[in-house]
């Protein structure tokens, strides 16, 4: 690699419930988006005339988060006019894809300051928003034997034998994690409120957080895939999987990834970059993975990738310190710290989505934050940030403190 | 002369009357050459105020000719697609004339008959039983390609339009109106045309096409509309579980009716035909239309029947016990308004036997089915008794008792003499020899075996049995009384398990060698559901009774034919560890391979892992799926050659309809004709290699081959 990719800040919004009663639904995305920019610009003393270009992950790019909403952010930041944007999407992946192009663009040397992330307000552009073919398409949904992610995770628990006991304690410990973090004040320096346009806030701290969470509240919750497996799902699947005699339905609300508004940003550049501007690196993108795996249960493809991308850094799991899964459902993160053989001490520890809540497009960007912060907190050195994707791709990314 | 008649009368309204050569009207060169004849005569009428299709025969218009339909070569979809095109480019034109064109049905317009009808701007109709609407090409492996998906789309919408269209429903007029698929009815023919006529008059305006008016919008929206979201998601889910996704006519026809709903006509159209053509020409498609079409008209129209003999009307039927299969066959006699002689050894057996037929025929007054009073003319024809002079003077005696040659042949001796002097016997046995229970009759010549499917009621086959002395009468007599309770009759030659029962056993044996072969129990059955048999062979087994195929076995064995068709010894061993070792005799015997719990669930009986269950076995999918499709065909193909099965037909008919074939492959012999003889010569000889002699290919297919031909 001709560059090195440095990681010079990672901020994000507080997350809140993607619904109509979630704090951030009267927020427009590029309002939420433009707010994150200037906050960026202002921690950085930023002149953003030096920035190449804004990337960010959006999942359901149409309607108010449609014509590329990155640039429209760029613009509606007031940044300077010469930054250009770009939207894209490899669904849970788009916010760590922005990342990686974004570390990819610096390393090449052809860009040197691009600010990278995503942005997902699911209460104002829900999922499912773009009527695409995944699912929608009758004669695709038939020829790929489409089912729904959550269907898939419970396949997965259904092949690797998770309980529900062992779904819901994995729930809890995120929450416990999250809000022990939000609480002890750990997430303060990457969280930006949210304001209005008189500087009031709307949202200071992350308000999705069920602190108060208990196994046996978790357990009293319903399987949310039960009825949908039953209208044909669990067939489809078991057709693919002919050895599992049916399918055990784990997931509820409580365990699976919260449906949130949020947005994140991660300034990320060149050595340049960094002395033109008397930019502080934190951090370096060691290597990046993307791959594909079976697309039916849509949701193996993070431990695989996250072994591609140890590869492609000549690292091996002991190399890594800290390590972070995108909890789109529990089972996707027990299955891989079983597919790595790591244990949860190390992995996701101040909790994930589970807890805080799943920005899709944005969620990239969110993990590197958290990664960070912790990295240096602890004082260590080296973090894996994974999520599983729809149509069974993983991502992966390797960064080291620097 | 044209054989569409064109007259217009002094309002300026031509009547169309199709009265094509052959029996009815259909789509074929002649109706092309007619309808483009028309269509721009039509097109140049001067004066012209509307038209009215009508037909001269009993039936509006019958469809796509599947002599054509079934002869499209894969090789040429592109021409079979520019005449499918230039078909529907006629229908665009007469429904783009500037005057309401009305179709006035006086009788069944059934596939490109309804489809003629949509392109229409009205639809009257004569309200008759006989006069049937609707698209049933799915049935066929097709779907309504001449514009029937888009327009029946466009005209009531993608969630009321595909379960008409998936189901290949048919409707009377009344049902038909109230979905929308026509417009008015009639209660006389005579009122027909005056109502066509009427409409034109009075609607002058009613020329164009909802789905050519600006603005028209599909009712319950275009499918990309949020709101239907969830039907988008859930219809091919739905689908997919039932078909299994191996039924691409289905999968076709939603695609099309989802994009229909959101595209212009014109271009929906030509996605329809091209999809039209591309699964017209595809294997589904020719083994439905070969087997549900000719196979069964062949059969229905009397192929093994003999020809010379006279019908024979059954008017009353004795039925000897009155146990599931008894009570079901009288249920069906009844039904067909014969009397019937319910005989039991007790009067209170027999009485139980009779209240079956009282709960279905509740269950068909609850669902408006029939009267009361026609489900008590129907209940009264069921006489049940335990004497035996009741039974004097029937035409037709059905044994239906326990699989035992000893007590058969008794009963025969004790009852035989209250037949009627030309009465006949039948005996319904699923696998003992006609001829050897044929022995205890006076008449061998009036005795055949007539065997049932359970539960008879449902499944709409019998298995007519000819024994080495059984005459041609009594073939007639029990051909003609299949035909009489509506069941569809295969007529097969004495053998041990006939064709239905010994093959379907090795479904059953090959799930018993997988299962000892150490395969999880779930995917063994799985797999089977995926080839699209309708349960797994454990399942099965477990319905059918292990415990019977226990008595079956110990019943072959005295009777020295053991091991007959095939070497048995594994799945006596499954037999002997399941029944004898652990007393899991099947479902009706508390439980067989599977738990069965109140609530309807069911498990895999752990003990079967304990027993059998090899974790590091490694078989492919489609090793283990083969095996268990290929056995069935290898059975019947023995069945073909060995002059058990009479008929290509019959064995596809009856492998489907008895034993649960899967319905895309056209029957267990068609199956051979699209795998490619060739090739499934090869593939039975990798079988064989990998998996034992049971897989080694009949001659017959070579022969067969080698001659050039297929199973027809």
């Amino acid at each position: 690699m001709s560059n090195t990719a440095y990681i010079f800040d990672a901020i994000r919004t507080p997350r809140s419930k993607g619904k109509k009663d979630g704090t951030l639904h009267e927020v427009k995305p590029i309002d939420l988006g433009a707010g994150l920019l200037k906050a960026l610009q202002s921690r950085q003393d930023l002149d953003t005339s030096y920035v190449d270009d804004v990337i960010m992950g959006c999942v359901s790019p149409v309607g108010e988060q449609g014509t590329d909403i990155a640039k429209m952010i760029a613009q509606n930041a007031d940044w300077d006019a010469s930054v250009a944007g770009v939207q894209l999407n490899r669904f849970c992946a788009s916010g760590l894809e922005a990342i990686n192009t974004a570390a990819a663009k610096v390393a090449s040397g052809w860009d040197n300051l691009i600010v990278a992330g995503g942005i997902e307000c699911m209460s104002r552009v829900p999922m499912g928003s773009d009527g695409g073919a995944m699912g929608m398409d009758a004669a695709f949904a038939v020829k790929e034997s489409f089912v729904p992610q959550g269907i898939g995770a419970d396949t997965i628990a259904t092949l690797d034998g998770y309980s529900r006991e062992d779904v819901d304690a994995y729930a809890l410990e995120s929450q416990r994690r999250a809000a022990h973090a939000r609480d002890n004040g750990w997430f303060d320096s990457a969280v930006v409120p949210v304001v209005d346009g008189n500087g009031a806030t709307i949202l200071q701290r992350d308000d999705f957080i069920k602190a108060d969470s208990t196994m046996e509240g978790l357990g009293g919750l319903r399987a949310s895939f039960e009825e949908m497996g039953k209208y044909g799902f669990d067939d489809i699947i078991i057709k693919k999987y002919p050895q599992l005699e049916r399918i055990n339905h784990v997931h509820t609300p409580g365990n699976s990834s919260g449906i949130v508004d949020g947005a994140s940003a991660v300034l990320i550049g060149s050595k340049q970059a960094q002395s033109d501007l008397g930019l502080k690196p934190r951090a370096k993108v060691i290597a990046t993975a993307i791959l594909a795996s079976d697309p039916v249960i849509m949701l193996t493809g993070p431990g695989p990738a996250a072994k591609k991308a140890l590869k492609t850094a000549g690292m091996t799991t002991s190399d890594i310190d800290l390590w972070e899964i995108n909890e789109a459902f529990a089972s996707v993160a027990l299955r891989y710290m079983r597919d790595l053989d790591i244990d949860h001490d190390v992995t996701n520890v101040v909790g994930g989505a589970i807890a805080m809540g799943h920005p899709l497009g944005a969620t990239g960007g969110c993990i590197m934050g958290s990664m960070l912060n912790e990295l240096e907190r602890r004082d260590l050195k080296t973090g894996m940030l994974s999520l599983c994707v729809g149509g069974g791709m993983g991502i992966s990314c390797i960064i080291e403190r620097v | 002369m044209s054989v569409f008649k064109y007259e217009k009368d002094a309002d300026g309204i031509v009547v169309v009357t199709m009265d094509m050569t052959g029996p009815v009207n259909a789509m074929n060169a002649e109706y092309y050459q007619a309808m483009s004849e028309t269509v721009t005569k039509l097109e140049q009428e001067e004066g012209l105020k509307g038209v009215v299709f009508a037909s001269a025969k009993k039936v509006f218009f019958a469809g796509g000719d599947l002599n054509d339909l079934v002869k499209v070569d894969p090789d040429d979809v592109e021409a079979f697609f520019n005449g499918v095109e230039d078909t529907k480019a006629q229908l665009r034109r007469l429904e783009k004339l500037p005057v309401p064109v009305v179709a006035a049905i006086n009788g069944a317009a059934l596939g490109g008959g309804y489809e003629l009808s949509l392109a229409c701007n009205h639809r009257i109709a004569f309200n008759h039983k006989a006069v049937q609407i609707g698209l049933p090409e799915c049935s066929l492996g097709l779907f309504p390609g001449g514009g029937g998906v888009v327009r029946l789309t466009k005209l009531i919408g993608v969630e009321a339009a595909l379960p008409l269209i998936l189901e290949s429903k048919r409707l009377r007029p009344d049902a038909a109106l109230k979905l929308g698929m026509i417009d008015a009815t009639v209660d006389s023919l005579e009122e027909l045309l005056p109502a066509a006529k009427a409409y034109i008059n009075e609607n002058p305006e009613a020329a164009i096409q909802p789905w050519d008016q600006k603005g028209y919008r599909v009712p319950g929206g275009p499918i990309n509309s949020p709101k239907n979201a969830q039907l988008a998601v859930m219809a091919p889910t739905m689908l997919h579980q039932k078909s299994r996704g191996l039924m691409p006519q289905l999968t076709a026809a939603m695609d099309i009716a989802f994009q229909a709903s959101m595209l212009d006509l014109d271009t929906a159209l030509r996605i329809e035909g091209r999809n039209f053509a591309q699964i017209a020409a595809g294997p589904v498609a020719k083994n439905m239309i070969s087997t549900f079409f000719f196979g069964l008209n062949k059969i229905n129209g009397g192929a093994s029947r003999p020809k010379d003999i006279a019908p024979m009307k059954t008017r009353k039927v004795g039925i000897l016990g009155a146990g599931m299969m008894g009570q079901g066959i009288a249920y069906v006699s009844a039904m067909a308004g014969i009397e019937v002689v319910l005989k039991d050894i007790s009067q209170d057996a027999a009485e139980k036997g009779k209240a079956y037929s009282e709960v279905l025929l509740n269950k068909r007054i609850k669902r408006g089915k029939m009267t009361e009073d026609k489900a008590k003319q129907v209940l009264d024809l069921i006489l049940p008794t335990a004497s035996n002079e009741d039974l004097q003077g029937c035409d037709l005696i059905i044994e239906a008792v326990f699989e035992n040659i000893e007590l058969k042949h008794k009963i025969t001796k004790e009852l035989q003499g209250y037949l009627s002097d030309d009465g006949f016997w039948g005996s319904n046995t699923s696998t003992l020899p006609i001829t050897q229970l044929a022995e205890a009759s006076d008449k061998p010549g009036n005795f055949i075996g007539i065997h049932f499917f359970s539960p008879v009621d449902k499944m709409p086959l019998v298995e007519i049995i000819c024994g080495e002395q059984t005459s041609d009468e009594a073939l007639a007599k029990a051909f003609d009384y299949t035909q009489q309770i509506r069941k569809t009759p295969i007529v097969v030659n004495d053998s041990l398990g006939f064709f239905t029962s010994r093959t379907f056993g090795t479904y059953l044996d090959e799930g018993c060698q997988l299962l000892a072969e150490g395969i999880h129990p779930a995917r063994i059955d799985n797999l089977g559901k995926g080839i699209g048999m309708p349960v797994g062979p454990l399942q099965v087994f477990d319905e059918t009774s292990l415990e019977l195929s226990r008595k079956a076995q110990e019943t072959w064995a005295e009777m020295g034919v053991t091991d007959k068709w095939g070497d048995g010894t594994v799945l006596r061993q499954v037999v002997k560890d399941m029944v004898t070792d652990n007393g899991r005799g099947g479902r009706h015997h508390g439980g067989g391979f599977y738990e069965y719990h109140s609530d309807g669930s069911k498990n895999i009986w752990p003990g079967l892992f304990d027993l059998y269950y090899k974790a590091d076995v490694q078989i492919d999918d489609r090793d283990i799926q083969d095996r268990l499709m290929f056995r069935q065909v290898i059975e019947t193909v023995k069945c073909l050659e060995g002059n058990v099965l009479r008929s290509v037909a019959d064995g596809n008919i009856g492998s489907i309809f008895g034993i649960g074939a899967p319905a895309h492959t056209g029957g267990f012999l068609q199956f051979i004709n699209t795998y490619g003889l060739e090739a499934f010569e090869q593939r039975c000889a990798e079988l064989q290699t990998k998996f034992g002699d049971r897989f080694a290919c009949p001659d017959i297919v070579r022969q067969t081959s080698a001659a050039n031909k297929s199973f027809n």
